[in-house]
């Protein structure tokens, strides 16, 4: 069996500019989703004015290398390690080097520092450090990482709910649903809305977060589950609430739903939502 | 669709009278950063009977905490979740500010005190921040500087998009939601 070491600085520095691009450059099937949702939107409304200012941000944001949002978020930052890759951080911890690349794009990005050391005493880390970092496995012998900088306008509207066994699609479907309608405009609509089913209660939440790094133009690969998606979509779009809560089309930009095995005795349901501003980068080293 | 109108700071009486809840306006001149912490303190202080640091008369009161920037006078500056701020808000109008920009919803019962004071509530663009941030032509710390993204910054303004979310009679756009 090889073993495969590798420098903390790789890890660091991947981390590093994967938070710039997901920062600076809207990921490209949430900027065509806008487009197309723009190219659907009536003419000479305030709606189809307010998405054409989106895709304009988005244009400065790559041009200037700004934040596309100033919100630019706490980071959630998934490492999933090749089952055949036995890592070996020399000299380093793992956990270190994550957050010194998202300390170090922060700083060098002028991104705004939003995270706080505690959640009652509420002093701001001035890093934007620590992450909260999800380390996995996964076949090969790379390894993945992708770093996803989360609002936290839209991610004070996500809910969890542990569901009857028997409740069924239609009651998933309606937590989803009230979920957008308790939102409303307050959380920047168009949404993405990644929704977690089954596992234990924090599995849940995580498949939720997952949900969202999945391009939104890709449905989930079980015909049940992108149908589930399918059906999400559309009742959450027939709340109506369009961008800014002008009405129109665009209220929903997509749906991912994960799921994983779960007890007989319940239906674990998560929605984290997204705004519009779905920021997410990859990469593997 | 209805004409931009455009409006100059500080807001009185007579300059936001004829504005009608979904009218679009262009806004210039000054405007004060304030979110979260920054409320919490200023209401802090009217309780205690102390002296706010700024003076809040005729001023507009925009929920934001930017982005800091390298060269221009401000990174990206969007609107935060209005709705948090709302509790905090009547001691600031009762103070003489006239207008906040943010996003989303306020409560019927905030509504009703901005109508009261005959003040007026915008909402900006959201999630469009490096957009807005070319409409900021010069940005300084005014009061609690510690809070970093929360202090209290006086933006000086050209065009700033708007459109009026809660006008002086009261009228709302999200009273269906």
């Amino acid at each position: 069996m090889s073993v495969r070491c590798i420098d903390p600085k790789v890890i660091e520095n991947t981390v590093m500019d994967l938070c710039i691009e997901a920062n600076t450059v809207l990921r490209p099937d949430i900027l065509k989703g806008i487009e197309d949702l723009y190219q659907s939107e009536k003419d000479n409304t305030p709606a189809k004015g307010m998405l054409k200012i989106l895709l304009e941000n988005a244009e400065i944001a790559q041009r200037d290398k700004l934040a596309i949002c100033q919100d630019t978020g706490m980071v959630a930052v998934f490492i999933d390690i090749g089952n055949d890759a036995v890592i070996q951080v020399r000299g380093g911890s793992l956990v270190e080097a994550v957050n010194k690349g998202v300390e170090r794009s922060y700083r060098e990005g002028y991104f705004r520092k939003s995270v706080v050391g505690d959640p009652i005493l509420r002093d701001n880390t001035g890093t934007n450090a620590p992450a909260v970092i999800h380390i996995g496995v996964i076949d090969g012998d790379g390894i993945r990482i992708s770093v996803m900088p989360k609002g936290f306008g839209s991610e004070n509207k996500s809910r969890m709910a542990m569901l009857d066994p028997t409740a069924g699609t239609q009651k998933i479907v309606d937590f989803c649903v009230e979920t957008v309608r308790i939102a409303g405009p307050d959380a920047c609509p168009p949404y993405v809305l990644g929704v977690g089913l089954g596992g234990t209660m924090e599995e849940c939440a995580f498949l939720a977060k997952m949900a969202l790094l999945r391009p939104i133009n890709e449905p989930n690969s079980k015909p049940h589950l992108a149908e589930l998606e399918r059906s999400i979509k559309e009742k959450t779009e027939a709340l109506g609430i369009g961008i800014m809560g002008l009405g129109g089309n665009s209220t929903v930009l997509g749906v991912n739903v994960e799921e994983y095995p779960t007890h007989i005795a319940g239906l674990p349901v998560a929605v984290n939502l997204s705004c519009h501003a779905m920021r997410s980068a990859t990469a593997v080293v | 669709m209805s004409q931009m109108k455009r409006i100059q700071t500080p807001l009185t009486e007579d300059n936001i009278a004829n504005l009608k809840a979904g009218d679009e306006v262009l806004l210039s001149g000054v405007i004060l950063t304030a979110r979260d912490q920054a409320h919490l303190r200023m209401c802090g202080l009217i309780d205690q009977g102390e002296e706010l640091p700024v003076d809040l008369n005729g001023q507009v009161v925009y929920y934001c905490g930017p982005a800091p920037s390298k060269d221009e006078p401000i990174g990206s500056c969007g609107p935060t979740t209005s709705g948090r701020m709302d509790r905090f808000t009547p001691p600031l109008l009762a103070k003489g500010m006239k207008g906040m920009i943010g996003k989303g919803r306020r409560s019927g019962e905030l509504k009703g005190i901005i109508k009261k004071e005959k003040a007026v509530y915008f909402v900006a663009p959201a999630g469009a921040g490096a957009y807005l941030s070319k409409k900021v032509k010069a940005s300084e710390v005014l009061a609690f500087e510690d809070l970093g993204p929360e202090a209290i910054r006086k933006l000086t303004v050209k065009d700033f998009p708007l459109i009026v979310a809660i006008d002086m009679e009261g009228r709302y756009i999200y009273e269906k939601m």
